[in-house]
């Protein structure tokens, strides 16, 4: 059975079909990219699987059950985070409190309000050892609004992964991170997904990246599944190409550089 | 590896605010019996603020009717004193606060769900219907009257100390100092827990970032009300110690201005420290005072450093002072 399922999920936005007949499914332990060109729908669909949006119709199946109408919380108490593709964290707190209340609310801690947040040493150490995963840990004390927007990306990202979710969806984690350190962000987050174990679809527009760490790819377009399949396969498939170079030929793929 | 500090350490924050508990103790051995009763005044708007805060400073709701809450409290204590003949302080307390929560969260239960301006606009109406009723049911309120509350007719520590006979005046002003002292000692304590806990987290959480709040698994409109709610009992206590040294209640506690004032308390200290209002709300009492002594355009004076306030000093007293002392240690 897999993990998440979608079926005939649509939302649209008046004229635009923004999400058009989804069914998407994600095996347990699977790496997913999710690609295609702007506005093929990659993010509203996140947003829908989130409950960042509603969908038309259609119904969300995850582990088994129908969470369609479950709300934000309650997805993320069943188990599915994601990150943000415009930073979305808690500027005005500590880079180690944003991980920390992540924690706390996967213990169901937040409601607590007679125990002082710092003394909680197990939390305060699952902390530490989250930024020292993502390369946080020299930034623990800052405030997340003064960090560098490549961290702030991390922090994003650590955020969502310290809720230990059993789905994680991450939305351009490296999108306006300059090249250089655009592939360190992305083995940061390989490897902790990987060795977590964690099921996580990833939405990225540079392919190289795609196809390095990918299990399988989904290319959606016009807010539709367009071609899924393995990264062999999708570098094969012509109508991909078209679709996100422009161009087809056995070369596509290859980067001119 | 031992941890590295992550927040305030227990011992040190001791450090400063016994010293700080023990010098407002002396004070009345040093000032005269009217300054003692400034302070009184100062340290009940000071739990008012601090419970304001909790809404603003913590998670970003601009309350504009938190004189609801000040009113109910002390409408209570007044109308159980003169219907049922209450005199022990502690069962006005018990009253005042258990009606303050029932109000609060009533109205929270509406407000939070929404914020910004139509947060502040419904936290003001709202307040605004039980000023009404205080002025215009006046056979059970006085009206603009109010209902007087006579200090001879409480007792303390149940029943301990009382007020009656010659000289009652001076014991009162001396005694209830030392109560209020210790409640205002128990409520920033209590807030300061609150908002050093992982509640006090998400409701930081909340402020910045809502949608992600969300995301991390907070129940943002839960808890923006059980903040709502822990914030009026807090602004109702301050209401209940205030009747009695005031003497009297009247509809003017429940109108929007009073709103406003505490407002004003808690932007003057600064909202984005915790002692900020405790300052604010002290150093305003005094403002006001001396402002209506001197001069009969007490309310342009208010009007002139409130302006200045925002412009120049947007962090308050104590924001200031702590950008000050910053400034110094690193020389």
């Amino acid at each position: 059975m897999a993990l998440l399922q979608t079926v005939d999920l649509k939302r649209y936005f008046g004229e635009t079909r923004a999400v058009d007949n989804v069914n998407l499914s994600i095996e347990e332990g699977e790496f997913v990219s999710l690609v295609g060109p702007n506005g093929a729908g990659k993010t509203s669909l996140i947003n829908v699987i989130s409950a960042r949006l509603t969908p038309e119709s259609g119904k969300i199946i995850f582990k088994g059950e129908d969470i369609t109408r479950l709300s934000v919380t309650q997805r993320v108490r069943a188990g599915i985070a994601r990150s943000f593709q415009l930073v979305n964290v808690f500027d005005d707190l500590t880079t180690f409190d944003n991980v920390a209340l992540a924690i706390f609310s996967r213990e169901g801690k937040t409601a607590h309000l007679g125990t002082l947040a710092h003394l909680d040493h197990a939390v305060a150490n699952e902390a530490d050892a989250v930024l020292k995963q993502f390369g946080l840990a020299a930034k623990r004390g800052d405030n997340a609004r003064d960090l560098s927007q490549g961290e702030r990306k991390l922090l994003d990202v650590a955020l969502a992964y310290a809720l230990k979710p059993k789905l994680l969806f991450l939305d351009e984690p490296t999108s306006g991170v300059s090249t250089r350190d655009k592939g360190q962000i992305m083995d940061t987050i390989a490897s902790v997904v990987r060795g977590e174990g964690i099921t996580a679809v990833i939405v990225e527009h540079d392919m190289d990246v795609v196809f390095k760490y990918s299990d399988r790819i989904v290319v959606m377009a016009q807010g539709a599944i367009l071609a899924q399949g393995t990264p062999d396969e999708i570098r094969k498939n012509e109508q991909v190409a078209m679709v996100l170079l422009g161009s087809s030929g056995p070369d596509a793929f290859t980067r001119k550089d | 590896m031992p941890a590295a500090r992550t927040g305030p350490s227990v011992p040190v924050v001791l450090a400063v605010a016994v010293p700080v508990i023990v010098a407002f103790a002396v004070l009345p051995r040093v000032v005269d019996l009217y300054q003692t009763e400034l302070l009184i005044y100062g340290l009940t708007f000071a739990i008012a603020a601090l419970g304001f805060n909790l809404l603003l400073g913590y998670t970003g709701l601009l309350s504009f009717g938190h004189s609801a809450y000040f009113g109910m409290g002390a409408y209570t204590v007044a109308f159980i004193v003169r219907d049922l003949h209450v005199q022990s302080m502690e069962l006005c307390i018990l009253a005042g606060v258990l009606s303050t929560f029932v109000i609060a969260a009533l109205f929270g239960y509406v407000c939070v769900r929404h914020t910004r301006i139509f947060f502040g606009i419904l936290t003001l109406a709202l307040s605004q219907v039980l000023w009404s009723l205080a002025f215009k049911f006046f056979w059970v309120t006085g009206g603009t009257d109010g209902i007087r509350v006579a200090r001879t007719g409480i007792t303390l520590l149940g029943g301990l100390i009382d007020f009656k006979g010659s000289g009652s005046y001076q014991k009162f002003v001396y005694a209830y100092y030392y109560y209020v002292l210790a409640l205002f000692a128990i409520s920033a304590a209590l807030m300061w827990v609150i908002v050093h806990s992982p509640f006090g987290k998400a409701l930081q959480a909340i402020r910045d970032n809502e949608i992600r709040a969300g995301f991390v698994g907070i129940r943002v409109r839960r808890y923006r009300w059980i903040a709502f709610v822990i914030s009026g009992c807090f602004t109702g206590l301050a209401g209940v110690l205030w009747v009695p040294l005031n003497g009297l209640t009247t509809p003017d506690i429940l109108y929007w201005p009073f709103s406003g004032e505490i407002v004003f308390m808690t932007v003057l200290g600064g909202f984005r420290t915790f002692t900020g209002p405790i300052v604010g709300a002290i150093a305003f009492n005094y403002l006001k005072v001396y402002a209506v002594a001197s001069s009969q355009y007490w309310q342009m004076v208010l009007g002139c450093v409130l302006v200045v306030l925002v412009m120049v000093l947007p962090t308050g007293i104590v924001g200031t002072l702590a950008r000050l002392g910053g400034k110094l240690r690193r020389g």
